[in-house]
């Protein structure tokens, strides 16, 4: 794969933008995550470049935190939280009923490309526990039952607009 | 540097300020069990924490190898806390480790095992599941393990540090964290070297050369005319792995082992590095005269051959199309002494013992063949030849001391045996192109600004009124800071040598482990003198060799009359003796 023109001089510019910052990685990563989305080998390679390190530092980084994602995320992404407090309130049955539904594995995304499901260790929800966000709008205390309106709510969104 | 005082187990000690705790309980006379640190700290993650100790006043353990001393610390290994700790820490590691030692070609070298057994670890103590495990064998030169792998770190630290490269790294997250190249990709499909400096800091098996002893058994099997050449930095280490002092030269018991283990022929890879002198001041002097030598750069590492195509490809024109030696005598061997002999070249096996483990990847070149018959057929490191001396039931300590065999290409000088160490290529192209330029030889012979261990050595030569700058570098972090000259257009040498691993072949990838855990006969500082120990060893057989100069190695003036049309850079020696490099090389192959 190669990078279009555009995409190459973005990420460039975002990697300057924190050129003087000691540790510049995860501002550029974080940043580079919100434009587009996902981070690709090809991008890090070029963030490899521009900050001087090694690529291996970088998908490092990448493959830690949960924030980023090597490939295209959904147009809705679907956070069910299962930390500790969620978990025992049943966001484990949450997270698995949505997994039914769309037919995907928490981490993957739906062949439409309209929705991703992530399972989230606490959004620091507890006391709504519990919670699932969408696109960072948050949902207190899901029940299994609610869970088909929800994607229906969003994919009634999606029919509208088209 | 100022003294404090320290006290380990009560006892009082000064050692020196600044020292970490492993360090200074070194000096003090203990110690303490470590999986992670590696030459005194130089590589250091914390990540084992098989070294905790308990001092007073701290929170919780401390792990030795980055907590520091301080006036007054006290110190206690013997700590029942942190003698627990330190078994339940390995017990852990060891609850993800797949134990088949028997297979295992790091048995006898495992620093994982001897930990283990020094800390009196259960390995059955914690079980559950483990970690998903990768196995790459796609590439020529190295094998990745990760079901040996126990996440310390070395290896991706050497790769960064030592090598500036940086192609291992931590992935994943958590109970999933591996170390690998990115995407868990294969050493092949990502812009790894294969140098193998990795393989000399692996505490385990995890990362090993790729063994072809079993390619050399087929080839007996088959009936093939297995003919032998060791490199120069070879007989400078293989006596270590027969418990002998690092620094004791094995060249005579070496050869006579090879002669034990069934080869038609042992000769040695010298006469190729003759040649490759005669050769590469050949061109070296042609270019300098027509002013395209700013700078040359010499060939003969494989591993910086990779280094310079993958990451400076526009700089390759500088590169001398010298093959490295090894191949050249394969060439040799399968063109000139066949037919010299009637063998057909198509039956014969050429081995090549090399300090090396990227030298399995360059003979896979197809640069590095003739007519589809590849130069070299095999290629061992030293640490396989020392299992095929074992394997074969010789005893080191009962060999004699015998002679390369002497046929047609047996000869070789003192300038081919210090290739061995970093500069030694460069001292005997010099004692070669002084000949080649000024019609005189050079005298004294020795050239010390090349010799010695620094990064970056600098000298400038003058041949009759010719100025020639030089420098000598090793490992790919000093290479770096050339070519980055070179690209910045501030490079003022004209000849530059560079060798892929840090002091030379002599600390090449493919050399004996170096572990002061299995070597209690050596001095405390072993980590930092093996490197000069091993090329004293070459520069002695150099200053011993009747001859020191390849242009006067008679084998090679035979050579050159009989066959290469009786001069240097002839087109027979092109044919045969040089190559060409791949400026278009993908960095991530799918």
């Amino acid at each position: 794969m190669h990078l279009r023109k555009d995409a190459l001089e973005k990420i460039i510019s975002i990697c300057a933008r924190y050129k003087d910052e000691p540790s510049p990685l995860m501002l550029v990563l974080s940043d580079v995550q919100k434009e587009y989305g996902y981070i690709p080998l090809e991008v890090q390679e070029v963030i490899a470049k521009e900050l001087n390190l090694p690529v291996s530092d970088i998908y490092g980084v990448v493959t830690f935190y949960s924030f980023f994602s090597l490939t295209p995320k959904g147009k809705y992404v679907i956070g069910c939280c299962i930390g500790t407090a969620c978990y025992v309130k049943g966001g484990q049955l949450v997270l698995d009923k949505f997994s039914d539904l769309l037919k995907i594995k928490p981490g993957q995304t739906t062949e439409d490309g309209l929705f991703t499901l992530d399972a989230l260790r606490c959004i620091g929800a507890c006391g709504i526990a519990p919670a699932i966000t969408i696109n960072g709008k948050v949902y207190p205390k899901v029940e299994v039952k609610q869970v088909e309106g929800i994607i229906n709510e969003y994919r009634a969104l999606e029919q509208k607009g088209a | 540097m100022a003294l404090v005082n320290i006290y380990i187990e009560g006892k009082h000690y000064q050692v020196e300020e600044g020292l970490t705790i492993l360090q200074a309980a070194k000096a003090c006379g203990y110690k303490i069990p470590s999986l992670c640190t590696w030459r005194n700290g130089e590589c250091s993650l914390a990540s084992c924490r098989v070294c905790l100790v308990a001092v007073k006043g701290a929170r919780g353990l401390v792990p030795a190898c980055v907590g520091r001393v301080n006036e007054g610390i006290e110190i206690s290994i013997s700590d029942p806390k942190a003698v627990k700790a330190r078994r339940t820490n390995v017990e852990l590691l060891l609850s993800n480790h797949y134990f088949d030692c028997k297979s295992c070609k790091k048995n006898g070298h495992c620093e994982l095992l001897e930990v283990a057994n020094t800390v009196g670890a259960r390995p059955e103590m914690y079980q559950g599941a483990k970690t998903p495990t990768t196995k790459d064998e796609l590439a020529p030169a190295l094998i990745r393990d990760t079901s040996k792998c126990i996440l310390c770190g070395r290896c991706i630290e050497a790769c960064k540090k030592a090598q500036g490269i940086g192609i291992l790294g931590f992935e994943n997250r958590g109970f999933n964290t591996i170390v690998a190249p990115v995407q868990n990709r294969s050493f092949n499909n990502v812009p790894c070297i294969q140098c193998g400096q990795c393989t000399l800091v692996c505490p385990t098996g995890a990362l090993m050369e790729h063994n072809e002893i079993d390619k050399l058994d087929k080839a007996f099997e088959e009936g093939k005319i297995v003919i032998v050449q060791t490199a120069p930095a070879v007989r400078a280490a293989i006596a270590e792995e027969f418990g002998e002092k690092i620094g004791t030269a094995g060249t005579g018991k070496m050869v006579a082992a090879l002669h034990r283990l069934g080869f038609y022929r042992v000769f040695d890879t010298n006469f190729g590095a003759d040649l490759t002198i005669t050769e590469e001041a050949n061109e070296f002097v042609e270019r300098f005269l027509k002013g395209d030598a700013n700078p040359m750069l010499t060939s003969c590492s494989p591993g910086w051959i990779n280094y310079i195509e993958y990451y400076y490809p526009e700089l390759i024109s500088h590169l001398s199309s010298c093959k490295s030696p090894h191949e050249m005598v394969g060439a040799i061997i399968k063109s000139y002494y066949a037919e010299k002999h009637g063998l057909d070249r198509n039956n014969i096996c050429v081995v090549s013992i090399m300090p090396c483990v990227a030298k399995k990847f360059e003979k896979e070149r197809p640069q590095n063949s003739v007519d589809g018959v590849q130069d070299v057929d095999v290629v061992l490191t030293t640490r396989e030849l020392a299992q095929l001396i074992k394997r074969s039931g010789i005893i080191w300590n009962k060999l004699p001391d015998e002679e390369f065999d002497d046929d047609l290409i047996g000869d070789y000088t003192g300038a081919g045996v210090i290739f061995g160490a970093t500069g030694g290529v460069m001292e005997a192209a010099i004692r070669t192109a002084h000949y080649l330029v000024t019609g005189k030889e050079m005298e004294p012979i020795e050239f010390e600004p090349v010799r010695g261990l620094k990064g970056i050595k600098e000298a400038t030569l003058n041949l009759d009124g010719k100025v020639i700058k030089v420098a000598v570098c090793s490992g790919m972090r000093n290479a770096k800071v050339i070519l980055d000259s070179m690209k910045a257009g501030t490079c003022e040498y004209n000849f530059v040598e560079v060798m892929g691993c840090p002091g030379g072949c002599v600390n090449g990838g493919g050399q004996p482990y170096v572990n002061p855990a299995f070597l209690p006969n050596e001095d405390d500082d072993i980590l930092d003198t093996y490197i000069a120990k091993r090329a004293s060893v070459l520069y002695k057989e150099d200053e011993n060799r009747p001859i020191r100069r390849s242009h006067l190695n008679p084998d090679i003036i035979k050579l050159y009359n009989d066959y290469l049309e009786g001069k240097y850079g002839s087109h027979r020696a092109h044919e045969l003796l040089h190559t060409t490099y791949n400026s278009n090389r993908e960095k991530y192959k799918d």
